[in-house]
């Protein structure tokens, strides 16, 4: 057990801790990729029928949330009082979640602390092991991709079973999450009735492609598990601490049968998921719903306080994970990475995303939110690539909900990231030349070699030939800006 | 007014019409236009690549040379961007209070070219005449990060002989990015092949912006499919008169190749 704020291996009693705090653990989890970003997308790039199923459900969703963000007319306030509360919030979270903790543990519930995944996985896997069960079914949650807890499950001999639809399609295809709300959304409903009727026990071999059609033979698939399944684990997104009321907000339903049916409910939530008040709930019951799905209103939004005796599950328990937050909300300018609320607007209106897809960040958070959020619960080195997977078009400012200034933390991360050595002597230099007028002119009577290279600029050595390869390079011109205002 | 012109070092070394255009336009409306001669570079190149501590001393010297100055104008979004958004930044990170404060303060004197067109001159029409039909990009940095909203537009709709087409997907990034377009090449390269669809797709002969460098991108790419599509600056286009147009040995509208 680790108190919340402190690094990994800390024991909380007395004791002091020196330097920084950890960041998530290598080799467990989804948070970093196989390779670096420009390598994985020029493959998903090649994938045409991904391109097509992206630029569909992203211009579809896109479209739908901002025809009801419109009707709004203090969005703007809005965004400023979500931003507001969870900087106050990540100003005390120490204090908030000793107050969350109190307050669950006041209402019938068990608290556990968890430095991070490899915690996070044992305390949930003990958890069910003393229930005797061998399977459970999960709700929709990020938090427990990021740790890898299916995997860890199964290592432990429980079946993990995801009962959110589009879930279901990733774990039945043995596929990746590739977006945060919608994580089949690289595959199109050809492609899920292909993937049910391959992997889906009993399914009707008469099934079409009709939404409502696979929706229905999911319903059927999943009754089962539900009526049958006595432990549960979910994600949260938000909990009060004043309370110690866990909400989880979900579109199906089927969130609500995992929260209500089973005996034992495990939740793992990232700590910075806390909010202050009751109240505070106001402000966000809002925001996220018209930012992620384009809805007015979220239409399952299950809340729940510990233990009803009699009612709904009689053993609730609730993991707290760190797994590097501590460590991102250590950075001055980063900090802000933390307030996200799992809405997705950014990957949704993001040029980049929009053409690449998910799978291509290595993370489970793809997107803008991802490449500020990844590198720095990793540490920045081990997802280098991901800073710079942005052209800072802002799009993804304008969209959030809660105001994240993405472009301004992916630049901050740029200068944390280790710099092949090439390019750090030439910027050094540039630098150097264009602070001395003299050179900077001859630098520039320079640039007109680059003819050298051969009419329009393809002979020359990477990096330049990543230009070079679509896009002619302009001809130099005759005399420069300064060359004609002397002459003037 | 005197005008100081910060020209960007991209402007200066590759795309001078453009700067000379601002200088002429400004010229033309009864302005005084003074060219430090010390600027080069603001620094973005080296703030969003990752190396701020190298910018520092760009930023150190354009704060040094346009402090002088009431009021500043460049031909590009993104450089005042840089200039109004990030030089404080990095002024602050090296714990340079000072620098930071007068970083500020010529940030806010500096203006993108429709910015003080509309704004500061109080201006839409610059008596500029251009006979050809063109379509806008708003350039991300200038849409979002300066926020120049439709000013470019209602310059644009003031010029004489113009027809002016709507972009589709108008507000999506070209794909340029800075250093992106080499870093991400491939990525980029996608971008830019909906930007060019959709240019293309307005079947206009001339593609406009505020910005050098999306233009450098968007032309790079449109010159590469020998797409019959010209990319001119938003200050040339300004900057162009009937009486350019009339002018021996020019082309239609004074505007250079």
């Amino acid at each position: 057990m680790t108190a919340p704020g402190r690094p990994a291996g800390a024991t909380g009693d007395g004791t002091t801790f020196l330097g920084m705090p950890a960041t998530a653990p290598p080799g467990v989890g989804h948070l970093r990729g196989d390779e670096p970003f420009p390598a994985a997308a020029r493959r998903a790039l090649g994938d045409a029928q991904l391109r097509r199923n992206l630029r569909h459900a992203t211009t579809t969703i896109r479209d739908k949330s901002g025809a009801v963000i419109g009707e709004v007319p203090d969005w703007q306030e809005l965004r400023a009082a979500g931003r507001a509360i969870k900087t106050d919030t990540m100003a005390r979270l120490p204090e908030l979640l000793e107050q969350l903790a109190a307050a669950v543990t006041a209402a019938g519930g068990t608290v556990h602390w968890a430095a991070d995944a490899v915690e996070a996985n044992r305390i949930v896997a003990d958890l069910v092991r003393a229930t005797g069960a061998d399977r459970v079914m999960k709700v929709k949650s990020m938090a427990t991709q990021e740790i890898g807890l299916n995997e860890a499950l199964e290592a432990a001999g429980i079946e993990p079973v995801e009962t959110d639809l589009a879930e279901l399609i990733v774990q039945l295809g043995r596929d990746k999450p590739s977006h945060i709300l919608v994580p089949a959304i690289h595959r199109n409903r050809a492609e899920i009735r292909e993937i049910f009727l391959r992997e889906m026990p009993g399914v009707d071999p008469g099934l079409t492609d009709e939404p409502a059609a696979l929706a229905a033979a999911a319903r059927r698939h999943l009754r089962e598990t539900f009526l049958s399944t006595r432990v549960a684990v979910s994600g949260a997104n938000f909990a009060v601490a004043e309370t110690g009321t866990v909400a989880v907000v979900e579109s199906e339903g089927n969130g609500r049968m995992c929260l209500t049916l089973p005996e034992t409910l495990i939740t793992v939530m990232g700590i910075e998921k806390v909010i202050p008040t009751w109240r505070d709930l106001e402000v966000f019951l809002q925001l996220l719903p018209r930012a992620s799905t384009g809805e007015r209103m979220n239409p399952y939004t299950s809340m729940w306080t510990g233990v009803t005796p009699g009612d709904g599950p009689q053993q609730v328990h609730l993991v707290l994970l760190d797994n590097g937050r501590s460590a991102v909300l250590a950075d001055e300018v980063g900090r802000q990475a933390l307030h996200c609320i799992r809405c997705s607007a950014c990957l949704n209106v993001c040029p980049v995303y929009e053409r690449t897809g998910g799978h291509a960040y290595g993370s489970v958070y793809p997107g803008p939110i991802g490449a500020v959020l990844s590198p720095q619960l990793t540490g920045v080195a081990d997802n280098a690539s991901l800073p710079y997977a942005s052209s800072l078009c802002g799009a993804c400012y304008d969209a959030c909900p809660v105001m994240i200034d993405i472009p301004s933390i992916l630049v901050h991360l740029r200068a944390e990231a280790p710099h092949p050595r090439a390019e750090a002597a030439t910027m050094a230099a540039a630098a150097y030349t264009m602070d001395h007028p003299a050179l900077y002119a001859a630098a520039q009577r320079g640039a007109r070699l680059a003819r050298l290279a051969g009419p329009r600029g393809r002979g020359l050595p990477p990096p330049l030939s990543g230009w070079t390869a679509s896009r002619d390079l302009p001809a130099p011109p005759p005399q420069t800006f300064r060359e004609w205002w002397v002459e003037r | 007014m005197r005008i100081a012109l910060f020209v960007t070092c991209l402007a200066d070394t590759l795309f001078p019409e453009a700067a000379k255009a601002t200088v002429r336009l400004l010229e033309r409306l009864g302005h005084e236009v003074v060219f430090p001669e010390d600027q080069t570079c603001c620094g973005q190149m080296h703030v969003n690549t990752g190396y701020p501590d190298e910018a520092l001393r760009l930023v150190r010297r354009h704060v040094r040379v346009f402090a002088p100055y009431d009021v500043v104008v460049a031909p590009s979004g993104s450089c005042v961007g840089s200039v109004r958004h990030q030089h404080a930044t990095v002024a602050r990170r090296a714990g340079d209070e000072r620098l930071a404060s007068r970083a500020e303060e010529v940030g806010a004197r500096t203006h993108e070219l429709s910015e003080l067109l509309v704004d500061v001159l109080g201006l839409t029409d610059v008596g500029a005449y251009f006979p050809h039909r063109v379509t806008y990009h708003p350039t991300c940095h200038s849409l979002r990060m300066i926020r120049v909203g439709d000013k470019p537009l209602r310059l644009l709709r003031a010029v004489r002989g113009l027809e002016l087409v709507e972009l589709p997907q108008a507000e999506q990034c070209c794909g340029f990015g800075g250093t992106f377009a080499v870093k991400n090449a491939d990525t980029s390269t996608a971008m830019l092949a909906d930007k060019m669809r959709n240019v293309l797709a307005t079947r206009a002969d001339v593609c406009t912006a505020g910005d050098a460098s999306c233009l450098m991108h968007i032309g790079g790419g449109l010159s590469r499919l020998r797409a019959g599509v010209r990319t001119v600056h938003l200050a040339e286009i300004l900057a162009s008169t009937e009486a350019d147009a009339r002018g021996a040995g020019r082309d239609a509208a004074g505007v250079a190749r």
